[in-house]
């Protein structure tokens, strides 16, 4: 793998392709006139995106999850603002609840977070600018997340890069607020619902991962690893077998990427 | 052990395997952040992997479910995700026409056909 490994991040220097010398195009289709109300103009745009209502059923769900599971309803909200991922709270809330061996759970999550990754690294450079503290850009790594990594790359380039790290902080935090404010409901919800309807509430957490991840799947071999994950899941999980997710995972999907290399491999024209 | 302990018990479990295991990730990524291409092969790869763990997990859910959601029928559980997402694909991809029909069918059937 060839990865750069810099010596210090506050040295580092923008992509060739967007040099930051070059004077802003005169296309930025939103400008702010300072950073607060950029920041302001950001939690506007988080609670008219569409995953305000994705992240407001998901959380409402989690939290009658944790209710399900024992776990307090701070505790919860503890969890949003530290590891703010909704799989890794689902498999952290879910396994804690079942009693999986620790280790389990902590490479579960691990592994559920390496698309985080990713995402850090294709969107810091659209939030860099010049002689940015590293200070600056510890909070909108840890607020990278599903949600809050598609609005930003969708938004952000409409805007002049002074705004940028204030308005996608502004997203965030009203993806979060929404998200820590569901979780209060559903846990409490769920305690005094019918039976149906708590059941219902339990329901949205597996329903709504199902659906985004198969509308975050644009490749085949994403497709390939959702519904493998399906299979194998249920399979291992029926046979008891221990460490069932981590097989789920790795078996599962490096099975996927392996059968897209070989789909990749035979499209390819012979050398 | 004290009170005091059993009360932060969990928040240490919350940091030790969930924060720590998750926000190294994000950490990495801001290190890394140069020279690694989107489509580069470790990541396609650890896409796969991490798509794999969250099917497992909507799995684990629904097929094997604990309180509330255990008494409604395993029937009614797979064929609520099954119109749910036929409706995610039917409206345009719309996540959230998929997810109101996939509880609108969990409720008819679970009124219906509750244990």
């Amino acid at each position: 793998m060839a990865v750069a490994v810099r010596p210090a991040l506050w040295d580092m220097k923008p992509p060739m392709s967007q040099p930051f010398s070059t004077p802003p195009p005169e296309s930025f289709v939103r400008t702010f006139p300072s950073a607060p109300s950029a920041f302001f103009h950001g939690i506007l745009g988080a609670l008219s995106s569409m995953f305000f209502l994705v992240i407001g059923g998901t959380y409402i769900g989690m939290g009658a999850l944790a209710h399900d599971f024992n776990l307090g309803a701070w505790w919860l909200a503890v969890s949003t603002v530290l590891v703010w991922a909704g799989p890794a709270q689902v498999i952290l809330i879910s396994a804690l609840g079942t009693g999986a061996a620790p280790i389990e759970v902590a490479v579960a999550v691990a592994m559920s977070g390496i698309r985080l990754f990713p995402m850090v690294v294709a969107l810091m450079p659209v939030l860099r600018r010049p002689n940015m503290r590293l200070r600056d850009m510890i909070l909108p790594t840890h607020f990278t997340s599903v949600s809050m990594w598609v609005e930003s790359m969708r938004l952000l380039p409409s805007m002049p890069r002074e705004s940028r790290v204030a308005f996608s902080n502004g997203l965030s935090v009203g993806f979060m607020g929404t998200a820590t404010i569901g979780g209060f409901i559903g846990y409490y919800l769920a305690g005094g619902l019918p039976p149906l309807f708590a059941a219902a509430l339990l329901f949205i957490t597996p329903l709504s991962f199902l659906i985004s991840t198969a509308r975050n799947a644009r490749m085949f071999m994403d497709k390939l690893a959702l519904v493998i994950g399906l299979v194998l899941g249920s399979l291992l999980t029926a046979m008891q077998v221990e460490l069932d997710l981590l097989w789920t995972g790795i078996g599962g999907g490096t099975l996927a990427y392996l059968i897209h290399r070989l789909r990749e491999a035979r499209a390819e024209p012979q050398v | 052990m004290s009170a005091a302990t059993n009360a932060l018990w969990p928040y240490l479990l919350l940091v030790l395997l969930g924060f720590l295991p998750n926000e190294i990730w994000r950490i990495v990524g801001l290190v890394l952040v140069r020279g690694l291409n989107e489509d580069s092969q470790v990541v396609l790869w650890s896409r796969a992997v991490a798509t794999a763990i969250l099917a497992g997990v909507v799995a684990k859910l629904i097929l094997f479910s604990t309180g509330s959601l255990a008494a409604i029928p395993l029937s009614v559980r797979v064929a609520a995700a099954a119109i749910g997402f036929l409706v995610f694909l039917v409206a345009r991809r719309s996540a959230f026409a998929g997810v109101a029909a996939g509880e609108a069918a969990l409720l008819i059937g679970g009124y219906f056909f509750a244990n």
